[in-house]
């Protein structure tokens, strides 16, 4: 049963404040998934504190990286039912799992984190995992 | 920010690998550990053996991407239990 939606709210905004894209039905989620070239982040976001409340400041910091992905979404499990659903769809051949963190990569999978690879991390650590998957294969930004 | 848990052990929310001193180990969430046993959400279990491999070759599976599960809940009594660890240290 989904949580009050005012309680989730700031859980929501602290991806949403640093550039997240928000998917709330499977609609949005088959439009973000739709762009198959470049690189993009999903976000499974949740409410449990025990891994989530270190993956959300850990996704944060590693957006402050120059290296970054061109997109950047998060459905939330247990609140957007439906796109929750239709995201691990596209994730098909990895158990459900919240918070967990995909990477993309012309529309291929290459990277994903699952919620027993927060847990008890912090979000320097968590950081660090998606910095080095953005240096890896995310351009660096043109300059202008 | 998040939800926290009063008056739960350490490892409430966390994915641990529960081992028997039978064929059958245990992959879920944590919910506590008390005298009466390990409760856990979101299990899977193997069995040794199951599907040609090894708990450990299970074990090892699961720490990749984590597990199906088959039980939304499940205690295992503590007198079965010979180790608890967590999954993301695997």
């Amino acid at each position: 049963m989904p949580y009050s939606e005012m309680m989730v709210r700031p859980m929501r905004e602290e991806l949403t404040s640093a550039g997240v894209k928000e998917l709330r039905t499977a609609a949005d989620v088959d439009a973000f998934m739709a762009e198959k070239t470049g690189t993009a982040l999903l976000v499974v976001n949740s409410v449990c504190g025990c891994a989530a409340g270190m993956a959300r400041p850990g996704i944060r910091l590693a957006l402050q990286n120059e290296r970054r992905p061109d997109r950047v979404a998060t459905v939330f499990a247990g609140q957007d039912l439906e796109a929750t659903a239709r995201a691990r769809g596209y994730l098909a051949d990895v158990p459900p799992s919240s918070p967990s963190i995909a990477f993309f990569k012309d529309g291929e999978l290459v990277y994903f984190i699952p919620r027993h690879r927060i847990e008890g991390r912090d979000a320097h650590a968590v950081a660090s995992d998606l910095t080095a998957v953005f240096n890896e294969n995310c351009p660096v930004p043109a300059t202008a | 920010m998040g939800t926290f848990h009063q008056g739960k052990g350490e490892l409430h929310g966390i994915t641990v690998v529960v081992d028997t001193d039978g064929p059958e180990i245990f992959v879920g969430r944590c919910d506590d550990v008390t005298d009466r046993g390990v409760f856990l959400h979101d299990v899977d279990v193997h069995s040794d053996g199951e599907n040609g491999r090894s708990k450990e070759d299970y074990v090892k599976r699961a720490a990749q991407l984590g597990v199906w599960k088959k039980y939304d809940h499940l205690v295992i009594p503590n007198e079965r239990v010979t180790s608890i660890r967590r999954l993301g240290e695997i």
